[in-house]
């Protein structure tokens, strides 16, 4: 079973979790002064990468909180786990990790 | 006028004893969530006669009440049915003015106490965590999966759980628990 790191709980199995979406994104300030579509853009368009991707995901089962990974699309694996409110470490397995 | 009678969803479960693993069905207990931050979190402390468990995923106790980590800013707050009344002013009155959520969840859940040395193997026929007494050490507690049911699990002891599940959630677990005990004590 796939583990995810969560940084409150540390590793717990997957079904614990709820997928949050793409991680990052800030809401326009003001989102009446944009167009049709810029806001639709806001809305529904995502970044879809083929490899590492900053995503939400939530510890629903567990401690109910969200927070950020950075996981890699192709091979599924985490790369990193980080709180909301922190930026984006570097990876802590795979090829660019710290030795 | 009627009255309103308080029943237990395992009322009429027999206790699963004479195995290597033992089941029985909790006292009626009064439960709280209590969601705060700071200083209201450490205004709870001397209503409970604990401070609230600060480590991830541990519980303290103070006598008959104890005090279960859920979150970062949440806790779950176990007292015996009759001494919920007077626990609920304790923290009303300590927090007072102070930014916090108590929310009274005592019939909204219930729990059985799973026990014996078969009791670790029992869980893992349902939940895939690390039962290991290094990776789950005695007081520890969390909220997580069993069998599809969302439960939260407190380690008291080196073979004893507590398990608290949904009301509507308890025979399903107990029946769930009883069958991996069966096959467990087969195996």
């Amino acid at each position: 079973m796939l583990l995810i790191d969560c940084p409150y709980c540390g590793p717990r199995p997957e079904i614990e979790f709820t997928y949050g979406g793409e991680a990052h994104r800030a809401r326009p300030a003001d989102p009446a002064a944009l167009s049709d579509e810029e806001w639709a853009g806001y809305l529904y368009l995502r970044r879809n990468p083929k490899g590492r991707h900053a995503e939400r995901w939530r510890h629903a089962h567990g401690c109910g909180r969200f927070f950020n990974a950075l996981r890699d699309t192709v091979s599924d694996a985490f790369l990193a786990t980080y709180r909301v409110n922190e930026t984006p470490p570097p990876p802590t397995i795979g090829p660019e990790a710290a030795a | 006028m009627a009255e309103l009678l308080r029943t237990l969803p395992l009322a009429d479960f027999a206790p699963l004893t004479g195995r290597p693993v033992r089941l029985v069905a909790a006292a009626p207990a009064a439960r709280f969530v209590l969601r705060a931050r700071g200083p209201a979190a450490a205004a709870a402390a001397p209503a409970l006669g604990t401070p609230l468990p600060a480590i991830a995923c541990r519980a303290a106790v103070a006598g008959e009440l104890a005090a279960l980590w859920l979150g970062p800013d949440e806790w779950l707050l176990l007292a015996p049915a009759a001494a919920g009344a007077a626990l609920h002013a304790r923290l009303v009155a300590a927090l007072g003015g102070m930014a916090h959520a108590l929310t009274d969840i005592g019939h909204r859940q219930g729990a059985m106490l799973l026990s014996g040395p078969a009791a670790t193997a029992t869980l893992n026929a349902g939940c895939p965590l690390d039962f290991d007494p290094e990776a789950f050490p005695v007081g520890m507690c969390t909220r997580t999966v069993l069998a599809r049911a969302e439960v939260v699990l407190w380690r008291t002891g080196a073979e004893a759980f507590r398990i608290e599940a949904g009301r509507s959630f308890l025979p399903y677990v107990w029946r769930f628990l009883e069958e991996a005990a069966t096959a467990s004590a087969a195996a």
